[in-house]
């Protein structure tokens, strides 16, 4: 126990906090967006997070040939291969989200069966793509170069704002704001949040279910894909069982806000990452996780449906 | 679709008394003898490569179809997800490994001891969250997963990661050993206390509990207007699977005599839950059958080191795509029900 840590880097922890919340706040819209529409739980959104990682790597360093070892990017070339990764992780993830909506959902939610085989079929999905990214990467840990240097853009009350930080927090940021403008503005968006009210209602208003549920399943997988890079940017390593904790994190993130509400994610995210940063300065971060989940069962506990609620009129069973 | 269940079904209830009882005999006379099949001429096809047969029936067959039928208590009958079952199994399994090295207690005596402390265990996560619905109760239940492992991981009574060693094996019964030498009494010992349960279930799911519990897997509100108390009967419903997983943990860390955090993830819980579904949600033989599948699949390929998880999922994907309701399914006039009802969302 250390509580003069929280006192003496509070902004320090906060900051670093609020990155790491906004990497849960856009991996857990892969698991809050597909609930909503589906009331089913993206079982393999970890493992669409590890597909971006590792696509990170392959495009730094195979295909930009970057080294681990060589001296980092600057001006014109740096944006263009950063844009250029972040775009390439952003599609990995998405495609395998389409194949795992193709594999694992499709032909069950037309047959509609019961909610357990589902899962199960997207259990299965998970293990496949980690095990297929574990005898491709030999079980081995894969570093991404450092592209950039992690300047110090300068201090602010004791927390050092560097470069990658302030990069994820601020790209992160946009990136949902455009997602909730899409979900609440566009006639796609009106469409997938028409489907998570009342599947039936919405078929009757001529929306293509099948083609709103794939179109939400890639914008998850998008935006799975986009923290998958930005992750790599701040911590540099991934393995093939890197989605396991983030994506469980993500997911509790998720049901703290409230599953199916997109703002519920970003503040549930955002809280999450804050509350792990805290307890791990105070506790040791070995408990960080203890005390999360702790956290959420007293929250569920006052509120069972998290604390923004859920978007959607019920949930059952 | 053939539907074997049903075609069992009408044949068991076809015979009498005689006819079920001499059925029965011969059926766990067969299982009983199954451990044998390894080196015996054509049915050596069975022996699993790498690992012993003999161990692979006890750990984990056995094991799997024990704590599939006490999971099915949770997530079949009572129709809650329950994503962290393996923590009741570590629960036991610690509970054997630290009583049997700091007193005196042997794993005969230990065992009652685990099921209670798996019991509490499971009524104490059950008060709060069984409130909760659906999926909320499944993102709990796998924290409690979780929560169990790193506690063992960081605490100094279970020996963090290096876990217990050099825990007692039981004590004979009857002339039987539980060593390492014979696995075989360890394979008897599971099948009895599978029996136990399949025989504790059969007599619950006709009586009060059995049918509250089906109440709420069906309709939790119907039900409770029908004046069931749900929370209460759920609470038992958590505590009496989490007992069966006590047993088996107990029973395990008795006879691998090591144990560690890194024997109970996540992992566990998903396999028995798709031991589960896999062989047909509800139906206690589609878990058996379900279980020793799901078990027996990754030792026989064992050969394939690399990629057997990876066939395994494949295994899944594809088997959830064809049979949906698992290879076995519950009693086909509830389905017809279903169809005919309201829409379940």
């Amino acid at each position: 126990m250390n509580f003069s840590v929280l006192t003496s880097q509070f902004w320090s922890l906060c900051l670093s906090g609020l990155s790491l919340g906004l990497i849960y706040v856009l991996i857990s819209l892969g698991y809050t967006m597909v609930y909503g529409v589906l009331r089913l739980i993206n079982f393999a959104n970890s493992e669409i997070f590890m597909v971006g990682t590792f696509a990170t790597v392959w495009i730094e360093t195979g295909v930009t040939g970057h080294t681990t070892n060589s001296n980092p990017l600057h001006g014109f070339s740096l944006v263009w291969t950063m844009t250029f990764a972040l775009v390439v992780a952003m599609l990995a993830s998405g495609i395998t989200a389409l194949a795992v909506e193709f594999f694992a959902y499709r032909r069950l939610r037309a047959k509609g069966t019961n909610r357990l085989a589902s899962l199960i079929s997207a259990i299965g999905m998970s293990i496949v793509l980690s095990e297929s990214a574990r005898i491709l990467s030999h079980s081995r840990p894969q570093a991404s170069p450092r592209l950039m240097e992690k300047i110090s853009l300068g201090h602010l009350a004791g927390a050092n704002f560097r470069l990658d930080t302030v990069l994820v927090v601020v790209t992160a940021l946009i990136m949902f704001v455009v997602l909730d403008r899409f979900v609440n503005k566009s006639r796609l968006g009106k469409a997938i949040r028409a489907v998570s009210m009342s599947e039936e209602n919405a078929k009757l208003m001529g929306i293509n279910i099948s083609r709103v549920i794939s179109v939400t399943f890639l914008i998850g997988g998008l935006m799975t894909g986009a923290a998958s890079f930005f992750f790599m940017t701040v911590y540099e390593t991934t393995k093939f069982n890197v989605g396991f904790n983030l994506g469980l994190a993500a997911f509790t993130a998720a049901v703290l806000g409230g599953i199916g509400n997109l703002r519920g994610a970003f503040f549930g995210g955002i809280s999450l990452g804050l509350l792990e940063t805290m307890s791990a300065a105070v506790l040791g971060s070995q408990w960080k996780s203890v005390t999360v989940f702790v956290v959420l069962v007293l929250v569920l506990l006052v509120r069972p449906n998290g604390i923004f609620g859920e978007a959607i009129q019920q949930t059952r069973v | 679709m053939i539907n074997i269940r049903d075609k069992g079904a009408a044949l068991w209830e076809g015979w009498n008394h005689t006819q079920r009882t001499v059925f029965a005999v011969a059926l766990i006379g067969f299982v009983a003898l199954m451990p044998f099949a390894g080196n015996f001429a054509f049915t050596s096809v069975l022996d699993t490569p790498i690992a012993s047969y003999q161990d692979v029936l006890v750990y984990p067959i056995g094991m799997f179809v024990l704590m599939g039928l006490g999971l099915n208590i949770v997530v079949g009958k009572s129709g809650l997800l329950d994503l962290g079952y393996v923590a009741f199994f570590a629960i036991g399994a610690y509970t054997q490994a630290i009583l049997s090295t700091r007193t005196h207690l042997n794993a005969w005596e230990i065992l009652p001891i685990g099921m209670g402390f798996a019991m509490l265990s499971g009524a104490l996560l059950g008060l709060p969250t069984l409130r909760l619905r659906g999926d909320y109760l499944a993102i709990v239940t796998l924290g409690f997963g979780e929560i169990v492992r790193i506690v063992t991981l960081n605490i100094s009574i279970t020996g963090g990661t290096n876990g217990i060693a050099r825990i007692p094996n039981p004590p004979a019964i009857a002339g039987l050993k539980f060593d390492i030498m014979h696995p075989v009494n360890y394979f008897w010992l599971v099948l009895t206390m599978i029996l136990l349960v399949i025989w504790m279930i059969r007599r619950l799911s006709v009586r009060r509990p059995g049918r509250a519990w089906e109440a709420i897997r069906q309709d939790e509100d119907v039900a409770m207007l029908m004046g069931v108390p749900t929370l209460r009967y759920k609470i038992w419903s958590f505590s009496v699977g989490a007992a069966v997983g006590g047993a088996a943990g107990v029973i395990y860390a008795a006879k691998v005599i090591v144990i560690a955090p890194q024997m109970f993830t996540f992992n566990i819980s998903v396999l028995i839950l798709s031991c589960i579904v896999f062989g047909g949600m509800g139906n206690m033989w589609g878990v058996i059958f379900g279980g020793v599948i799901l078990a027996y699949i990754p030792e026989r390929i064992r050969f394939i080191t690399n990629a057997r998880q990876l066939v395994f999922g494949i295994v899944l994907v594809l088997i959830m795509n064809i049979r949906p309701d698992g290879l076995l399914p519950r009693k086909k006039r509830e389905k017809v029900k279903a169809k005919s009802g309201v829409k379940n969302v």
